[in-house]
């Protein structure tokens, strides 16, 4: 890693900042759901977005995509503004899962090389590059000798690599993962770690959204503890691992930065 | 005397073939995006198109054709702005295309409420010379806009938040699939007629994926049933003289039950190999 990113919002417009999120709000139906978030992701770093259910964990990272609209603050990707935002090849995403069962057939394969579709690549088919991307990736999440049958086929853990690797071949310099580990059984975490590892390594920016961080803990740069949804700011802690324990439980009295935490307790909620 | 010495026979063939080929490869990614009764609806607006060319005395593919495609961008409007009631005003858009379509066509001078008849269930005379070039531009059209932007629509339909981080247009996306079906609707119309033509984009669909594996061999495998079923029921109608739509969605449900059936030992032989 060349760049040792210090953390928190103080670090606005530097460079090399890949997300910068100021004052976001996001409501449902009058709801605040994220209050007043501040937050800017640098070159390099692994971040670990925490919080409990209902938290908008999701919500803030759908927000950061252009897949959630915001009642207002201001998000910028790679230095460019959301609105104006056009190097999506720069960016991967693993959802938690795909939208509803698909009634058609779509196999292991299709579904990993489908990262790699673009408007930039329409007039031309998939290159040796692109299926040597998705046969990589398929390797590198074990799932090689099983692509030809129909994903949905899968367990769910099996799905969850699957997803991986689709946006692993994509080459992105940003994942953005939501539970990329939930479901996933405890050999494949530690590949999976393994292989997030080496791709920090090589200066991906990863952001993962999740409530467990068995396994991966020791990766992580920073962490981003979001507050129960009332909240305000919604960001509760903002700072390198440990996390104070009590963050990460509902808590009902509100706290300034300065405050010393009780007690300092690992990463696991 | 062979049905292939009627020019009628023959140009309703060429039609069929047509049909029989793009509305599965449509059908594929309706069905995928949970759509399946969007060309259903497409239908109920374009009888709309052909009344309205009845009443004015033009002819009834493009007036069918902008119909559609202006009911196309109205159901994308509609699904768009109202994720909760969708369905209700959606099924509104269809009554109303419907109803339309026969005030129109009743208003209109002769017996033109009595040919709508052709446009709802098919017919095997009715493909003039001159829709020959239209259809077969048309099904040329739709070929090409998947040659060139199928596997974004693929992207669109298998996840449309990932396209989107991809920098897909996925409401542009939707609004050409829902183009792409009025398309199929119109080139349909005349032989399979308006309220069945759904049908062959969505039977021969649910037949292939039964014994499928992937995308792409359920497009072709569904297209390759969409053209037997097209062209079995076509001739069929030709010698039982009834309308070739309802034999040919017959045939088209007939290959799906076949398929049902073969499938059973084909998913018991993969999981045991699995």
């Amino acid at each position: 890693m060349t760049h040792a990113h210090p953390h928190g919002s103080e670090h606005a417009e530097t460079v090399d900042a890949v997300i910068e999120v100021s004052r976001l709000c996001v409501e449902f139906d009058g709801e605040h759901v994220l209050e007043d978030v501040d937050l800017t992701i640098g070159h390099g770093e692994f971040v670990a977005l925490l919080g409990p259910n209902g938290s908008g964990k999701t919500t803030l990272i759908r927000a950061m995509l252009g897949l959630q609209p915001y009642a207002h603050g201001r998000v910028t990707l790679f230095g460019t503004p959301l609105g104006r935002f056009r190097s999506w090849q720069r960016i991967a995403v693993v959802p938690q899962r795909l939208p509803g069962a698909s009634t058609i057939p779509v196999s292991v394969w299709e579904a990993v090389l489908s990262g790699q579709i673009s408007p930039r690549h329409r007039w031309r088919p998939f290159g040796r590059d692109q299926k040597g991307a998705a046969q990589r990736a398929l390797q590198a999440v074990g799932l090689w000798e099983r692509r030809h049958e129909r994903l949905d086929a899968l367990s769910g853990g099996q799905q969850r690599r699957a997803l991986i690797a689709r946006a692993l071949a994509t080459g992105a310099d940003l994942l953005v993962m939501d539970e990329p580990t939930a479901g996933v059984d405890a050999r494949h975490v530690a590949a999976l770690t393994l292989l997030l590892s080496d791709l920090h390594r090589r200066g991906t920016t990863i952001v993962v959204v999740t409530h467990e961080l068995t396994g991966i803990a020791h990766l992580i740069t920073r962490a981003v503890v979001l507050g129960a949804p009332r909240d305000e700011p919604s960001v509760v802690f903002d700072g390198p691992p440990p996390v104070p324990g009590w963050y990460l439980h509902d808590h009902v009295h509100h706290h300034d930065g300065d405050e010393q935490p009780p007690s300092v307790v690992g990463l696991e909620p | 005397m062979s049905l292939l010495d009627f020019d009628f026979m023959r140009r309703a063939l060429i039609a069929a073939s047509l049909v029989g080929l793009i509305a599965p490869l449509i059908g594929v990614f309706l069905v995928q995006r949970r759509l399946a009764l969007l060309g259903d609806g497409m239908g109920h607006v374009a009888l709309t198109g052909v009344g309205l060319a009845f009443l004015l005395g033009t002819a009834p593919v493009p007036t069918a054709m902008v119909a559609a495609v202006i009911g196309a961008f109205l159901i994308e409007f509609i699904r768009y702005r109202s994720r909760t009631a969708g369905d209700v005003a959606l099924a509104l858009l269809f009554y109303g295309g419907i109803a339309g379509g026969v005030l129109f066509a009743s208003l209109a001078p002769g017996k033109a409420s009595s040919s709508l008849n052709a446009y709802l269930f098919g017919s095997l005379s009715t493909v003039a010379e001159g829709d020959i070039w239209a259809l077969v531009l048309l099904a040329l059209g739709v070929v090409a806009v998947i040659a060139v932007l199928g596997r974004e629509l693929f992207a669109v339909s298998l996840d449309p938040d990932f396209a989107a981080v991809q920098g897909i247009k996925v409401r542009a996306m939707s609004t050409l699939m829902a183009i792409l079906a009025a398309v199929v609707v119109v080139v349909g119309m005349r032989v399979v007629g308006l309220l069945l033509v759904s049908a062959i984009m969505i039977v021969p669909v649910a037949g292939a994926q039964q014994v499928t594996r992937s995308f792409r061999a359920t497009a072709a495998l569904a297209m390759v049933l969409g053209l037997v079923a097209s062209l079995a029921g076509l001739v069929a109608s030709f010698y039982v003289e009834v309308p070739p739509g309802p034999t040919i969605v017959l045939v088209a449900l007939l290959s799906f039950a076949v398929l049902a059936v073969i499938a059973v030992p084909i998913r018991r032989r993969r999981r045991d190999t699995a």
